[in-house]
């Protein structure tokens, strides 16, 4: 059902201490990661999802979009999803994935 | 209609049973990621074809952004804070969060503006090449956006030191969090695509 959590039940503060340590957890992560000579070779994927992880992490629980509403997820994921697949898109057409592309 | 979201209409009286301030905020927000989204693309699309310097891997200082980032990653931390004491109606947690999440804000505008500050000093100017003028325009909007919500918390943290915000105005705190939280998500995509993706 919709709306059978109300705008109300939202995480508790231990549940933001927790999630803002492992926020902190994961930035450090992602450092550590760029200077490391040796994953270079993944670092771009791992990067990227850890970011996505901590992306997630913010808009889950501090924005409460777990909790809230489905009008106000589609909301915010629907334009999210059409300016990544323009990301993705612009960045095929400019060659940037390694294909050559032309428009460049 | 189902029972909760018609005891949901009968508490925010309106036809989606939603706040439409909060409602507003959420399409604004969706709006954001279209246009920081636009930002971006330019960035990734003029990475690496500067044809004169000074080149990104000259100049970015990764622990210093390092740090900053952590310093806005917390500054969420204590907006929610802010707001769950201001539902609960403690005004003097809730005040204290406020002036934090205000504080730490201005401490990451002031890294930003010391980073632009030695770029333009290291010879990177808006004009200079792809990667000054990609970067300026990304990083730039995105601290205009902490620029405005810095004083938006001031702005609250006043009315609540003058006593005009109670828990009756959580909605409006919330309000403000979203807008802060959306800020923070930008720079955490920021942060890897610009500073650990070099």
């Amino acid at each position: 059902m919709e709306n059978s959590v109300t705008e109300h039940d939202h995480a508790s503060v231990k549940t933001y201490l927790v999630v803002a340590a492992v926020l902190g957890i994961i930035t450090a992560v992602e450092v550590a990661i760029f200077y490391i000579d040796a994953l270079r070779p993944v670092l771009v994927p791992l990067l990227l999802t850890l970011s996505a992880a901590k992306f997630t992490l913010v808009v889950s629980f501090f924005m409460h979009l777990k909790y809230d509403s489905k009008i106000f997820r589609g909301l915010f994921v629907g334009p999210l999803a059409v300016a990544v697949l323009i990301i993705l898109a612009m960045l095929a057409l400019f060659g940037v994935f390694g294909g050559g592309g032309g428009a460049a | 209609m189902s029972e909760t979201a018609a005891a949901s209409a009968e508490m925010h009286h309106t036809s989606t049973g939603l706040p439409n301030r909060k409602l507003l905020m959420w399409a604004f927000i969706g709006s954001e990621c279209m246009l920081f989204g636009s930002l971006i693309i330019t960035y990734l699309v003029y990475r690496g074809r500067s044809i004169v310097g000074p080149y990104p891997e000259e100049l970015l200082n990764i622990p210093f952004i390092t740090v900053t980032t952590f310093v806005l990653l917390m500054s969420s931390l204590t907006m929610v804070l802010a707001l769950a004491a201001v539902q609960r109606n403690d005004m003097r947690q809730g005040k204290l969060w406020l002036l934090m999440t205000a504080l730490l804000g201005l401490v990451f505008l002031s890294g930003q503006v010391y980073e632009f500050s030695h770029f333009v000093h290291e010879g990177l100017g808006l004009t200079t090449n792809l990667f000054g003028a990609s970067f300026f325009l990304l990083t730039g909007t995105h601290g205009a956006h902490v620029f405005v919500g810095v004083i938006w918390l001031t702005t609250l943290f006043v009315l609540a030191v003058r006593g005009k915000l109670t828990s009756a105005n959580a909605e409006t705190v919330e309000i403000t969090g979203l807008y802060w939280h959306f800020v923070d998500v930008v720079w955490i995509v920021l942060f890897t695509i610009i500073y650990l993706l070099v």
